[in-house]
């Protein structure tokens, strides 16, 4: 079977298989995101960490032969991303914006240098779990061939939804993030509550860095991401601080990506630029519609500086 | 006045055992060169109400705050049930069973009561079967002369609701001795006399000894046993609250210092409409309607006070006029003709406005004092140079910073200096600032939003008497106020605002408190007639 035989209904098995491959480092970023925010503080310099979680993923595979231990590096390289993040904004009068932007800068500008040497060599690659075994064809194989860490994403946003009801620790975290003055008057330390799901936030980021390279067709290069961490802050806005609804964002965010290059391979060549911008375009349309001048974004936590 | 002076306590409570006493015996607490507190000694019995009386300044949170363990007092000791403790922080405080309700509510407003209480605990288990905890606080709230709805959002609550839920959550974290800052400045008199009642009622079964920071002479009488009264720092005088009469308190609370004589309304309100209020309607920052409808008429001369619960409409109905706020419908007149609260239309009308939290609404914190004081008059000459077309674009700093230096002397505005930036003002002179910027020009209509909270005498005083002067002069005054003795006071006329509609008119004379507290609190025990379908709240 090739691609003619498919047909056009090749389209929207591309867009789902896009959707679940291009969806999870934004899903990962997403919910590190949100963590993150539900505390009170929002990192923008998350884009930085997904990048230096790639870089750091991608050279200890290759040093070491495991892409798992890549995995794991890149979230610990991204915990320490956050956690600088958090000490510069517990300091009085530290803007958290301002210090995420200079921390974007950093973490890019350091995973280009560290990661020169990595660019040549090929690092071992996480498998991905064939669920496609079933069918004859080939597309659709392809589609379903899905990894793993798409599967932990999926497995986590659910988690830190219960997490966040349930635990004491998600309900401390949530107190800091709606009221930091409720929160002092039970004696609850703000600024180490920040730290931690800061810190919780840029591993999950950085475990999101690491499949951009680790995956399929695994490589690193300074081009990994183009703006995907950035995306990803503004995917949280757009499912109001929900864990779970951050997994719908991400596929749909990823299936608009892959909108193009799907109708590419069925012959539509006219507009392909237009339709890359899809997802963008999706977001923006988005926004515009759930937003208002007059009110609030309902479900933002009270702490956070941009809805304040 | 219907106060529940003297409650029986309720057969049903269950006697635990009895609430412990406490003191504080000599404490003194220095901030750098100042002495807040000097040698103040108070001493709460068990199972006793306990009034701590002063103005502002005078050093009752100081105190207080020195006892929770939020202050480490420089001298003096705590006893709590005889025995001298040391309270580093305020968890420590709970561990010896004291507990504070503060005047702002320390509740997690989007979270639901049930959530409140139990992350308030000091010990929660981390993984948190909210089951079992609903049903441990339901049989806990069974013993307790209070009915709270534990599911509803915090936000939702009604403030009397509120300010009970801070009482129960610090009775369920087991307080003994209830210290309680100024618990009724937000609540309608009957919820006052209500929640106080309980109060008064659980410390006379034995259950709490309770310290109540307030200013309202009204309650010390009906509901304390003794009181302490402190006065800049020091005590000015305690004792059996039955020894004392409200004048002998004012004394000590004040001082021998005269205070200015009030101003007189001088002459008749006018007769001539001034600023026109119909149909008004706006939503809150959550998008939902504030404003039903309101229709408001306040003539020249006259001063219209608007009492009501905070949370209202109060905040929306100011916005608007002053600007901050869309309508959605509805329609304001100044003098006659349509008022949308632009520059220039409050140019042309004099229109001026006097808001809450002047440092937030109405200044540039960053700013100096003469620039915040030039905020209605930069623009044009004498402060703005130049002819032609280049005219209004120049400033001239020195015509900005002489004005500013003839409102600070007038108004008496304490500051180091014209240059010093507004936000290093203490809040009684940001407010004098704000109040000579707006009222030193010609003003025909005035906007006042609680214009004296938190100053003390002098600056009340002071504050009361421009606004009543600019009234004589004929100025139209609408003065939103949470406190009912101040629009009782000053007002010609008073309206009650209730679910974002007027739902209440009277004169001062003719006010009968019982029924403002009822229109007050959104059940009016005799509905006034709307006039149209629209008075009445759309729910």
């Amino acid at each position: 079977m090739d691609h003619a035989s498919l047909g056009w209904w090749g389209v929207p098995l591309a867009v789902l298989a896009g959707a679940i491959r291009v969806s999870t480092p934004f899903l990962f970023v997403s919910l590190g995101e949100c963590l993150t925010e539900k505390s009170g503080r929002i990192n923008l310099g998350l884009e930085g960490t997904l990048v230096m979680g790639a870089m750091s993923g991608y050279a200890t595979a290759y040093l070491t032969g495991n892409p798992w231990a890549g995995v794991l590096v890149a979230g610990l390289a991204g915990s320490l991303l956050g956690v600088l993040h958090a000490a510069i904004c517990a300091l009085e009068r530290v803007n958290d914006i301002a210090v995420g932007i200079a921390l974007m800068l950093l973490g890019t500008g350091l995973a280009f240098f560290l990661g020169k040497p990595f660019i040549q060599p090929q690092a071992p690659q996480l498998p991905a779990i064939p669920f496609g075994w079933w069918s004859g064809s080939a597309q659709v194989r392809s589609a379903l061939d899905i990894n793993p860490l798409f599967l932990v994403g999926l497995a986590l946003a659910p988690l830190l939804l219960w997490g966040l009801r349930t635990t004491r620790w998600g309900m401390v975290l949530r107190i800091v993030g709606e009221s930091a003055e409720a929160a002092r008057a039970m004696g609850y330390p703000i600024n180490r509550v920040r730290l931690l799901a800061t810190a919780a936030g840029g591993f999950f980021a950085g475990v999101g860095g690491s499949f951009l390279s680790l995956s399929y067709p695994g490589s690193w290069n300074e081009r990994l991401s183009s703006g995907q961490g950035i995306t990803a802050v503004a995917l949280v806005i757009f499912a109001r601080w929900d864990p779970v609804l951050c997994v719908w964002a991400s596929l749909l965010f990823g299936g608009a990506g892959a909108l193009g290059p799907a109708l590419q391979s069925v012959g539509v060549t006219q507009g392909y630029h237009l339709f890359n911008a899809a997802p963008y375009v999706l977001t923006l349309a988005i926004m515009i519609a759930t937003s208002s001048s007059r009110h609030r974004l309902a479900g933002a936590p009270a702490e956070l500086s941009v809805t304040r | 006045m219907n106060v529940m002076s003297r409650i029986i306590p309720p057969a049903s409570l269950p006697a635990g055992p009895p609430a412990p006493g406490l003191e504080a015996v000599a404490i003194t607490k220095r901030f750098g060169a100042f002495t807040a507190l000097d040698a103040v000694s108070l001493k709460l019995r068990p199972g006793t109400v306990h009034a701590l009386l002063g103005e502002n300044g005078a050093g009752k949170s100081t105190l207080v705050k020195c006892i929770m363990g939020f202050y480490r007092p420089d001298e003096g000791a705590v006893v709590v049930d005889d025995r001298e403790v040391v309270i580093g922080d305020p968890r420590a405080a709970q561990t010896h069973g004291l507990g504070m309700v503060y005047q702002h509510f320390t509740l997690v407003p989007r979270m639901t009561v049930l959530e409140n209480l139990v992350m308030a605990r000091a010990s929660v288990p981390a993984v948190i079967d909210w089951r079992a905890e609903r049903r441990r606080l339901a049989d806990f709230l069974a013993t307790m002369p209070f009915a709270i709805d534990v599911d509803a959002p915090v936000a939702t609550l009604a403030a009397g609701d509120k300010q009970k839920a801070e009482i129960v959550k610090q009775l369920y974290l087991n307080a003994r001795v209830l210290i309680l800052d100024e618990p009724t400045s937000v609540l309608t008199p009957d919820e006052a006399d209500e929640t106080l009642g309980l109060i008064r009622g659980m410390a006379l079964a034995g259950r709490l000894s309770v310290l109540i920071i307030t200013h309202k002479f009204r309650e010390v009488m009906a509901f304390a046993d003794d009181v302490t009264v402190l006065r800049r720092g020091r005590l000015a005088g305690s004792g059996a609250v039955a020894d004392h009469t409200p004048d002998s308190l004012a004394r000590l609370m004040i001082g021998d210092s005269s205070t200015a004589v009030p101003v007189e309304r001088r002459g008749p309100a006018g007769m001539a409409a001034r600023l026109r209020i119909a149909g008004l309607r706006a939503d809150d920052d959550s998008g939902l309607p504030a404003l039903h409808g309101v229709d408001l008429t306040v003539n020249m001369g006259e001063i219209v006070g608007v009492a009501g619960v905070s949370g209202n409409g109060q905040v929306e109905l100011v916005q608007v006029l002053a600007g901050q706020r869309a309508a959605t419908a509805g329609s304001v007149q100044v003098g006659g003709e349509p008022y949308r609260a632009t520059r220039a239309e409050m140019r042309r009308h004099k229109v001026h406005c006097l808001p809450e939290e002047p440092l937030r609404n109405a200044c540039v914190p960053g700013m100096t004092v003469a620039e915040n004081m030039a905020f209605r008059s930069f623009d044009e000459p004498p402060i703005t140079r130049g002819g032609g077309w280049l005219g209004g674009w120049w400033l001239d700093p020195a015509a900005m910073r002489r004005a500013a230096l003839d409102l600070i002397a007038r108004y008496r505005v304490k500051t180091t200096g014209p240059d010093a930036p507004i936000a290093t003002l203490s809040g009684g002179n940001v407010q004098r600032a704000v109040l000579a910027r707006e009222l030193s020009r010609e003003v025909d209509v005035l906007i006042a939003a609680n214009p004296v909270f938190g100053l003390d005498f002098a600056a009340v005083a002071d504050i009361h008497a421009q606004i009543v002067e600019a009234r004589n002069r004929g100025t139209a005054v609408l003065l939103v106020s949470e406190d009912l003795d101040e629009l009782l006071e000053l007002s010609d006329r008073l309206v009650v605002m209730s679910h974002g509609a007027i739902v209440h008119e009277t004169t001062p004379a003719a006010a009968d408190l019982t029924v403002i507290g009822r229109c007050m609190a959104g059940n009016p025990a005799h509905p006034v007639a709307p006039a149209d379908g629209q008075r009445q709240p759309a729910r």
